[in-house]
């Protein structure tokens, strides 16, 4: 079954959403993402809407999920990206995605987790791995 | 093309599984980029469209979508029509409640494909079906 | 009432010919449309009338037989609104038609009164109901055009400012309705994308009263940036509207507010990394330290 490739960066693993996910395909993506963080031990989890044009209450809580299972991996998501009209429509939709965190781009997501997440990150020309815990 | 004037034309989508739920996000895109929406309007439709097609399949245990041009005296618009033959909804005012989950997931899908639409109508007889009727005027 | 079509049918030349007589001697605007024009939009109609499919009925505009004469009519009287006739004259060219119809239908049915009666009331009503269309389609072209005008303003009345890099303001002016909030809602998150801001600073200095729907509106509008990643700040918040925000129970627990602009731009600029240093002349060189985008 096809499936949703993610890229890993030391210590982040980066998703890229730009097809039309069928129920199944984003319930994959749950779960590889899961299983991916724990095998690299991930510290952070960028994840790229900005091609998806529709964003229904499923996706919406799938994107929740994966932030809440993230966190408990001890990983920080970021969901970035999000289309103007996507916005709009899940706020009238009455999801308001409280438990993720958003940020406009690629950059400024990598920012934020770098900030959060990436103490040792300021070495960017040594290793690029956190070499805490 | 649709002209105004012609006859109305109609497009049925069958829902079994899900990537019929995918199939009626995009007919329903189609429809609304030649009813010339709004982008914002047409991401609204196809968003309620997508919850109630799921609803369809996952609470009426699969069924169709009918696809037709809404019209009153000079105004246009888009009618989405949801049939299922399942356990139909017991109460109606309890599942548009936002929150509402029946356990197979009804969730946020009623009340908020309600906010996106402008005209909402659901017709349920608990043990014989549901059909959902909604409308977005251009 | 199919023997008035079918008598149409046969007759068509010299009804055309009648009514464009009649049109020449009626109301013409010369300065707006030529002969030729006329005459073709007259055979147009006629035809439309003429070709009706079999079992029309006079009667029942809503027929899908008359379909086709109702979209021409229709596309009539726009464009002649867009010409510059008045709806008046565009119905009038349709009741037109009327003195042509009943010398008809004298000719055939002359004799007998009765039957001539229905018949030409028949055709009156079936005229007046065409020239109604005609004045319910000018109308609803001219609601449209209105309808793109204010769109139109209201986006030019909702500008949106870069007032530093990565930080935009939304002066808003005046009441906010549901459409118009609409529109600005949809502007300023534009403007976030396109211009790569954090913070987006909403003031209400200009806006007279906030009530409990435009407050729903401007947090929706916040609720929206956040999830695409900005950040709002509300400000020009005047003491009266705090009032009422209060008394109206409306929950703004979520937001940030400041009561001046410049104590909003202050804070986004500390947000995102930056802070504003007086120059001493005996310093040099500015003391601004931007940080991050």
């Amino acid at each position: 079954m096809d499936r949703i490739p993610i890229l890993r960066m030391g210590n982040y693993l980066l998703v890229t959403i730009q097809v039309d996910m069928h129920d199944k395909l984003a319930l994959t993506l749950q779960d590889d993402l899961t299983e991916q963080i724990s095998n690299v031990n991930a510290k952070g989890v960028l994840i790229d809407i900005s091609s998806l044009e529709i964003v229904d209450s499923f996706i919406g809580r799938t994107l929740a999920n994966i932030a809440s299972m993230a966190r408990v991996l001890d990983a920080e998501t970021v969901v970035v990206g999000m289309q103007p009209a996507v916005a709009i429509t899940l706020v009238e939709l009455g999801m308001s995605l409280p438990g993720i965190r958003t940020a406009l781009n690629v950059e400024s997501g990598m920012e934020y987790l770098r900030e959060t997440v990436g103490i040792h990150e300021e070495n960017d020309d040594d290793h690029g791995y956190s070499t805490e815990d | 093309m649709m002209i105004m004037g012609t006859v109305l034309k109609t497009e049925t989508v069958p829902i079994s599984n899900s990537s019929d739920v995918v199939m009626v996000r995009q007919r329903v895109r189609a429809w609304t980029l030649e009813l010339k929406f709004s982008l914002v309007d047409q991401t609204k439709i196809v968003t309620a469209a997508s919850e109630l097609g799921r609803n369809t399949l996952e609470h009426g245990g699969g069924g169709s979508m009918e696809l037709s041009l809404a019209e009153n005296g000079t105004r246009r618009g888009i009618r989405l029509r949801f049939s299922d033959q399942g356990p139909g909804i017991p109460d109606l005012a309890l599942a548009l409640k936002d929150g509402f989950t029946s356990g197979s997931g009804l969730g946020l899908g009623l009340g908020g494909s309600k906010r996106l639409m402008h005209d909402f109508e659901i017709d349920s007889k608990p043990g014989i079906g549901t059909t959902i009727t909604a409308i977005r005027w251009r | 009432m199919s023997d008035i079509l079918n008598a149409i049918q046969v007759n068509r030349v010299s009804v055309l010919k009648d009514w464009l007589e009649n049109l020449k001697s009626a109301v013409q605007r010369r300065d707006l449309i030529n002969d030729r024009e006329l005459e073709a939009q007259a055979k147009e109609m006629l035809s439309a009338i003429a070709d009706a499919p079999s079992g029309s009925n006079l009667s029942d505009l809503n027929q899908s037989g008359w379909q086709p004469l109702k979209s021409i009519l229709g596309s009539l009287s726009v464009s002649r609104a867009v010409q510059g006739f008045t709806p008046s004259e565009t119905a009038l060219f349709v009741l037109s038609l009327k003195p042509s119809l009943f010398s008809l239908v004298r000719k055939d049915k002359g004799r007998e009164a009765d039957d001539l009666l229905s018949d030409v009331t028949a055709i009156n009503d079936f005229i007046d109901n065409l020239a109604l269309h005609t004045t319910d389609s000018y109308i609803h072209g001219r609601d449209q055009v209105i309808a793109r005008q204010q769109e139109e303003m209201l986006e030019l009345s909702t500008p949106v400012v870069t007032l530093w890099d990565g930080i935009v303001a939304l002066p808003l002016i005046g009441t906010l309705d549901s459409a118009r909030t609409q529109v600005v809602m949809e502007s300023l998150l534009q403007a976030i994308v396109q211009t790569n801001s954090r913070f987006a600073i909403i003031d209400i200095t200009g806006v007279p009263t906030v009530d409990t729907l435009v407050a729903q509106h401007l947090l929706k509008t916040i609720t929206a940036a956040r999830l695409m990643g900005a950040e709002c700040i509300l400000s020009g918040i005047r003491p009266q509207i705090a009032q009422t925000i209060v008394h109206l129970g409306i929950n703004l627990e979520d937001v940030i507010t400041k009561s001046k602009l410049s104590d909003a731009f202050k804070l986004a600029l500390e947000r995102s990394g930056r802070k504003v240093v007086r120059m001493d002349k005996s310093n040099g060189p500015a003391q601004t330290t931007p940080r991050g985008a």
